[in-house]
């Protein structure tokens, strides 16, 4: 394994990047979209952000598949405790009432 | 075990290396560590079994003779707090794990020395802060710290044993890191993967959970804290919380931490069987992989402590569902176990011997775990001595049974001396003897209706005060069972036999450098060439008087 | 000068310390080599692979207050919202961008150290400091803020407890709640205890970033960095980039949800 050496250009295109990122998310906040289309705007600017943050800033698209197994493997272990501990909540109220 | 070696002169290793206690306290050897860990977790251990004394006791009779209810609920809760947080999770990974680890994959340290050092410290003041919130007046809110009693009702120590327990979760935390990537960077030359003894691969898989579940325990136990100081919080019902959350987020690392607590003594009992059977283990692949199962499946079962707390019943199906399923790798590893032993050449030695007694128990716990899987018994079994029989099982029965046989099997290893074999195998039938007597009769108890956390019970239940009485009973066995090897281990330290680098004959890693060993554990970094395990055919041994004695693997 | 896909590998800078060549069969021995590694590439690796696996710790730590964060707000949507519009989203909104741009001075401090460039990583690394406390500056503001309009939960601050004053229809004072259609004020007093939690853990993190950055200059100042060792650098600057992402979530989470229900004042 060698290291990457990122060029500065790289980190300048990202970081507009998320400056664009920014702003489009606090313009997106004040329009009135159906339903949860808010939250899914909102969330999907920010895990955009984030991917590019951890694959630029933090070299990941360089490093080895060992990193990209750990990031992974988070992600599911937090999907894990977010899906059970939800499908309790989603799930409380179905049964009728006795 | 006879020795076939002379001993040999005193060489340098890792105990006369450096002499005096800052060179102690100051070091970075992951082997003089892993002793620093042994000494303190002994303490803890002595605590923990004191408050289990005094609870068996209480229940020798049905009338409160012995304590009040809210001092038998601090016995209990300290007890719990004690044994789990400051005993069983450390037990195994900071003393043998530690020390094995990197002799076992030929490495000369742990990756991060100093955060290893650090690990030990932040357990000690998290202990000693912990031991401080006992004597100013206890915590009796259960380990469980369930809310709204522990944030709102309960008058005992519940901030200072919180952030007794939040520090010390950064040991945990910190020495699975370490493990993890040590595993992955330091393996020696040739030690692929599959070439790694299983206690490794039981030791990555823990490090797992220690690293993806202690933090969510440790941010729950923090806002518990902090919810008893503001007097509100994110699980208080007057502000719209729910208690039910705290449950999710407790469980979510407490049930994974069974298998902190399970696994790395699975990975012990791998090493001992294959061993004392002198055979390769039965589906190397099998236990290497089934080691990580669990720590995966481990991570989607924690809703069946929450069966009978209110949660949704369709997520107690898919919990009751999913928590049969984390019984399958469980049961691969008995299996296997069992088959390693068939036609291998046994030798009854004390670890052995610890050994066959894990396989046995951990099968009852694992079983009656099942039991309480299903919805429908849970109800009725729920918060009785049923529940308590069987986390004993696993955690006494499983993890203090293999750790003392892990002790026993490394302590020429550790100590550069034996231990007497007699006294050991005596001791080992005692302990069994002993925690048999006391756990099985509460099965009993707790299919009859006897809760859990009491102090009494109706005295015209004349049968539970039978079973009772032989509860403590066997508790008193067990206790004599335990000082016993405390006493000879401490004897042998100094008198007993010098031990040679291999006195099992065995291939692994570890026994092919000196007892006790180097500073940097080998001499020269080993070649790996061979799987673990490989004992030579039989047509290699040779005769030595009435022993027989392997040559090494290759010869 | 080279494409941004390809991996740029600028000329390195030849001229080594060489104290311990011709002593040694080691190429690649370094005085910051520690003794139980064979070699530097071993040490970088380890050193690398530890952070991430603590980013992975610290993102289940965060992961149990975003778990409560989701299901608090699916339960009480308008609390949620009246309590998210009351933060103030320009605080907010320079926070994040000064955070965006350290990630970035911060990117380009493990550039220049890589390159050996040490007055450029030293200016660098203090542009991140300085930043990282312009982020602390403006949070301490807002939770000034907060504290005046009696808005920290419960009794955390002994004889401030948790009191907002609320706005009646038409009364426009920004210092009162206005509560969305359907909210709960004890519900808004939940939101403001995750809000605090979550940024307070925050700012905690950042605090200790600001610490290891400081250690960091006055290392990289000495001199101590360069081409063939910069792991602390870059190890540091991993962790950096973590904590900013966790205000990329939380700056939408906490500050803007909600804002399109400004209208729906109940």
């Amino acid at each position: 394994m060698s290291e990457h050496i990122v060029h500065p250009r790289v980190y300048l295109t990202i970081f507009l990047a998320l400056m664009l990122g920014t702003g489009l998310t606090v313009l997106a906040a004040f329009r009135d979209f159906p339903g949860p289309l808010n939250a899914i705007v909102a969330l999907t600017i920010a895990v955009v952000k984030a991917t590019l943050v951890i694959l630029y800033f933090m070299h990941v698209r360089y490093s080895s598949r060992l990193i990209w197994l750990i990031i992974g493997s988070a992600l599911f272990w937090l999907a894990i405790l977010f899906a059970l501990t939800i499908s309790d909540y989603w799930t409380r109220t179905w049964l009728p009432p006795l | 075990m006879e020795e076939f070696e002379t001993p040999k002169p005193p060489h340098t290793n890792y105990i006369n290396a450096e002499y005096g206690l800052k060179s102690w306290l100051l070091t970075r050897d992951h082997k003089r560590i892993a002793l620093l860990y042994l000494g303190a977790i002994s303490f803890y251990f002595f605590i923990g079994s004191l408050y289990a004394m005094a609870i068996r006791l209480e229940l020798l009779t049905p009338q409160a003779d012995l304590v009040q209810s809210s001092t038998y609920n601090k016995m209990f809760t300290q007890h719990g707090i004690i044994m789990v947080f400051f005993f069983l999770i450390p037990a195994i990974p900071a003393t043998l794990g530690n020390f094995l680890v990197p002799m076992m994959i030929g490495a000369k340290d742990l990756a991060f020395p100093r955060i290893n050092l650090l690990s030990w410290y932040i357990y000690m003041v998290g202990g000693l802060i912990t031991i401080y919130a006992l004597l100013a007046g206890g915590v009796d809110t259960g380990w469980t710290f369930y809310v709204p009693y522990s944030t709102t009702f309960s008058n005992s120590y519940v901030i200072a044993t919180g952030v007794g327990i939040f520090i010390s979760g950064f040991s945990s935390i910190l020495t699975g890191l370490n493990f993890i990537v040590t595993i992955h960077t330091m393996r020696a030359p040739g030690m692929t993967w599959f070439r790694l003894p299983l206690f490794i691969w039981a030791h990555y898989a823990t490090s797992l959970i220690m690293i993806l579940g202690t933090p969510v325990v440790a941010v729950t136990i923090l806002l518990v804290a902090l919810e008893r100081l503001a007097h509100i919080g994110i699980f208080d019902p007057a502000a719209g919380g729910d208690p039910i959350l705290f449950q999710h987020l407790f469980w979510f690392y407490s049930h994974p931490a069974v298998y902190i607590m399970v696994l790395p003594a699975m990975g012990v009992v791998s090493e001992l069987i294959a061993n004392f059977s002198r055979k390769n283990i039965f589906g190397y692949k099998f236990i290497a992989f089934s080691s990580l199962a669990i720590a995966v499946f481990g991570f989607l079962v924690w809703g069946h402590h929450l069966f009978v707390s209110g949660q949704s019943v369709y997520a107690g199906m898919i919990f009751s569902f999913l928590s049969f399923a984390v019984a399958i790798p469980s049961a691969i590893k008995v299996f296997n176990w069992t088959a390693t032993l068939y036609k291998g050449s046994i030798s009854y030695d004390t670890p052995m011997l610890y050994a066959l007694g894990f396989i046995g128990l951990f099968t009852i716990g694992g079983m009656t775990g099942l039991f309480l899987a299903s919805l429908a018994t849970d109800v009725h079994l729920s918060d009785t001595y049923f529940i308590v029989a069987h986390f004993h099982y696993i955690m006494v029965g499983g993890t203090l049974l293999a750790y003392l046989g892990g002790l026993h099997y490394w302590w020429p290893k550790i100590s550069g001396r034996m231990y007497p074999e007699g006294w050991g195998r005596f001791s080992a039938l005692v302990v069994f003897v002993g925690f048999n007597l006391t756990f099985s009769p509460q099965f009993v108890l707790g299919y009859m209706g006897m809760p859990r956390r009491y102090h009494t019970y109706p005295a015209d239940m004349v049968s539970w005060q039978v079973l009772h009485v032989l509860s403590t009973a066997g508790a008193s066995i067990l206790g004599v069972g335990l000082l016993i090897p405390l006493c000879y281990l401490v004897w042998s330290m100094r008198y007993g036999p010098i031990a040679a680098a291999n006195p099992w004959n065995l291939p692994g890693l570890e026994w092919q450098t000196a007892s006790p060993p180097p500073t940097e554990n080998f001499l020269t970094t080993p070649v790996v060439t061979t799987e673990a395990y490989q004992f030579a055919a039989p047509e290699h041994k040779e005769v030595v008087g009435k022993f027989e004695r392997q040559k090494p693997a290759g010869t | 000068m080279i494409c941004l896909e390809a991996g740029y590998r600028p000329p390195l800078n030849r001229k080594r310390t060489t104290l311990t060549e011709g002593l040694t069969h080691e190429p690649t021995t370094h005085r910051a080599l520690q003794h139980h590694f064979e070699n530097m590439e071993q040490q970088r690796e380890a050193g690398t692979l530890g952070m991430w696996v603590f980013l992975v710790t610290e993102l289940m730590f965060f992961g149990g207050l975003f778990l409560a964060y989701t299901i608090y707000r699916y339960q009480y949507p308008a609390a949620f919202a009246t309590a998210s519009n009351h933060l103030d989203i320009r605080l907010g909104g320079v926070n994040t961008v000064v955070l965006i741009v350290s990630s970035f001075t911060m990117a380009m401090a493990v550039f220049s150290t890589q390159l050996g460039r040490r007055r450029n990583s030293v200016i660098y690394l203090l542009l991140t400091i300085v930043l990282g406390m312009t982020f602390l500056g403006i949070k301490a503001v807002e939770y000034h803020d907060k504290y005046v309009d009696s808005l920290i939960p419960g009794q955390l601050i002994p004889g401030r407890p948790f009191n907002p004053a609320v706005a009646k229809p038409g009364d426009t004072d920004p210092h009162k709640l206005h509560l969305v259609e359907g909210a709960n004020v004890r519900n808004v007093e939940l939101f403001y205890w995750i809000y605090f939690a979550m940024t307070g853990l925050h700012a905690l993190h950042m605090i200790i970033g600001i610490g290891l950055l400081i250690v960091l200059t006055i290392m990289a100042g000495r001199g101590r960095f360069g081409p063939e060792y910069h792991a602390p650098v870059e190890i540091s600057g991993l962790y950096w980039h973590f904590v900013d992402i966790i205000w990329i979530f939380l700056f939408p989470l906490l500050y803007l949800l909600g804002r399109h229900l400004e209208g729906h004042l109940g």
